[in-house]
């Protein structure tokens, strides 16, 4: 396969891929929240793009339905409810120190080429590019898990988790041309759901350990030490 | 013929180094609500310079005097063998793109030396950084190039510009990535804000001005027009490899005058670009340039994978 002997569609989905791809690296090592989620909802905007431009080339006007509720879901309604959240509990000025930033980010690079290594099996019965945007997709999964366990900020974990489920969408774009629109509703408001869910826990967490840093969670034990 | 434009070529280079600059200073002044001076400045500077007695410490040995002609001429070899309004000529042919990269290494050798010869504090100071700086740089740099090697399977600048031009508008992933390494790595490289501010003196924070704090008159000149050279290199390398349409192909005199309207087009949003970004970032703590490198390193290590993932 060599890439200029490609469409245009599919040139434009891997390089889509690829854009998702360093966005899931910018939020990997983001401190500040506020620009964690821009990212995040930057990632949003590349996934509409993707889903817009399958509907257009696959001529399957229900993809543009998805593609609008995830721009309005993904790039607005989430994030600015996160945003509001963050600026509820007085935490935007807040940056996190990340611990071993570079081997975090490198660690990141090596995922890539894991779940590239993961998915060569499949190689052989699926055209490469679909297997590439997959790969890429599966990195996604992966480096919003390594977000969420390299950062110790609460609402780091829920953008991270957010993350995930782009990966996810991503993947079901490029393989399926588009799922059921059942399907896609539902995914859309378990999303929200769970974004408006974590907002009380993210209350609940503060109003216990009066934080939103769950490694203080570990200090928590029936007996003072 | 060939010799004579590749001759062409480098003087183009060579003088429109300081005109460049003038026009960064141009659009960053008018965007900080300042008065700007004339687009002629650097010019002048470098007249009034060069009419000037150097003054040169009793302390410094031969090497501090002879740095200044040796960077100058290395940047100059280094301009020689960038495409600049024309592919193809014998120039570009004979040397490639990590002889570049050696050229600019030479010159930054040199450079830290000459710092470090007089035994200034300053000197010694901004030489440490600048070796920092560049060992962190020079990695992410070649990543980059080695991304856009790859795919053209040449090292060769002249062969890899042809190459880009010949395929057309292709979508590619990885030189995407490569992009925005080259630009971080750029910005390092040519001592610009984040990394290092070019517009102050007798700082702590200062990199490239404290190397050469000790030289005056002429050497002052030709350090200054050789860093200018630099910056000018490095956006003709952004702007060819990546952007490369427009150049000439043919040798014909329209050909030729359109390439060099072209270039001075994407050289001016460039700059615009360098100034509008500078405008709208702080300098970033010295021990935080290891992190701005290191992304540039992993954002070239993505071009490169990307490369073999997405592409091959």
């Amino acid at each position: 396969m060599n890439i200029e002997n490609l469409d245009f569609y599919t040139q434009a989905i891997l390089t889509l891929a690829a854009l998702i791809g360093l966005t899931s690296f910018l939020m990997l090592g983001q401190g500040r929240l506020l620009r964690l989620v821009f990212v995040f909802a930057l990632q949003g905007l590349l996934l509409a793009i993707a889903t817009a431009l399958a509907a257009y080339s696959l001529n399957e006007p229900h993809l543009y339905i998805s593609a609008v509720i995830t721009l309005a879901l993904k790039v607005f309604l989430i994030p600015w409810m996160i945003r509001r959240q963050i600026f509820k509990m007085n935490i935007h000025r807040d940056t996190e120190a990340l611990k071993n930033k570079t081997a975090v980010m490198l660690g990141g690079a090596s995922l890539v080429v894991f779940s590239y290594y993961v998915l060569h099996p499949v190689l052989h019965n699926t055209p490469v590019v679909m297997l590439n945007a997959l790969a890429t997709s599966l990195s996604v999964v992966l480096l919003g898990m390594l977000l969420m366990i390299s950062h110790r900020q609460a609402i780091a974990h829920v953008v991270g988790f957010m993350s995930i489920e782009n990966g996810l969408f991503f993947a079901a774009i490029v393989s399926t041309n588009g799922m059921p629109m059942v399907v896609e509703l539902g995914i859309a408001f378990d999303v929200l759901v769970a974004a408006i869910l974590f907002g009380i826990f993210f209350l609940h967490i503060r109003s216990s350990i009066d934080s939103l840093d769950v490694d203080m969670l570990n200090r928590l034990n029936e007996v003072d030490k | 013929m060939n010799w004579l434009l590749a001759l062409i070529q480098t003087l183009l280079f060579v003088s429109l180094a300081p005109l460049l600059a003038g026009w960064i200073k141009f659009c960053k002044c008018y965007l900080q609500n300042r008065k700007a001076p004339s687009l002629f400045q650097p010019y002048r500077d470098l007249w009034k310079l060069t009419h000037k007695q150097p003054v040169v410490s009793e302390q410094a040995s031969w090497l501090f005097v002879i740095a200044p002609y040796i960077i100058f001429s290395a940047m100059v070899l280094a301009a020689s063998v960038v495409p600049l309004i024309a592919v193809n000529l014998p120039t570009a042919a004979s040397a490639d793109i990590i002889v570049l990269v050696g050229f600019f290494a030479f010159a930054r050798f040199f450079l830290t030396l000459a710092g470090l010869d007089v035994g200034t504090a300053f000197g010694g100071m901004g030489a440490s950084r600048e070796m920092t700086i560049s060992s962190l740089a020079e990695p992410a740099m070649l990543m980059a190039i080695f991304t856009l090697t790859m795919t053209a399977s040449s090292t060769n600048l002249s062969f890899a510009i042809g190459y880009v031009l010949e395929h057309g508008t292709v979508l590619r992933p990885s030189f995407i990535f490569a992009l925005f390494a080259m630009i971080l790595v750029a910005i390092a490289e040519t001592g610009r804000i984040p990394v290092d501010n070019p517009a102050t003196h007798l700082e702590l924070t200062m990199i490239h001005e404290a190397m050469i704090l000790e030289y005056s008159g002429r050497h002052l000149a030709l350090i200054e027009w050789a860093s200018q050279l630099k910056l000018m290199l490095y956006g003709v390398l952004i702007a060819n490899i990546f952007f490369p349409w427009g150049i000439a192909e043919q040798l014909s005199f329209s050909a030729l005058g359109y390439g060099l309207l072209n270039i001075l087009a994407k050289l001016a949003v460039l700059a615009l670009l360098l100034a509008v970004s500078e405008t709208l970032f702080a300098k970033m703590r010295l021990f935080r340039v290891q992190e701005y490198l290191s992304f540039a390193y992993l954002l070239a290590l993505l071009g490169l994978l990307s490369h073999i993932i997405l592409e091959s």
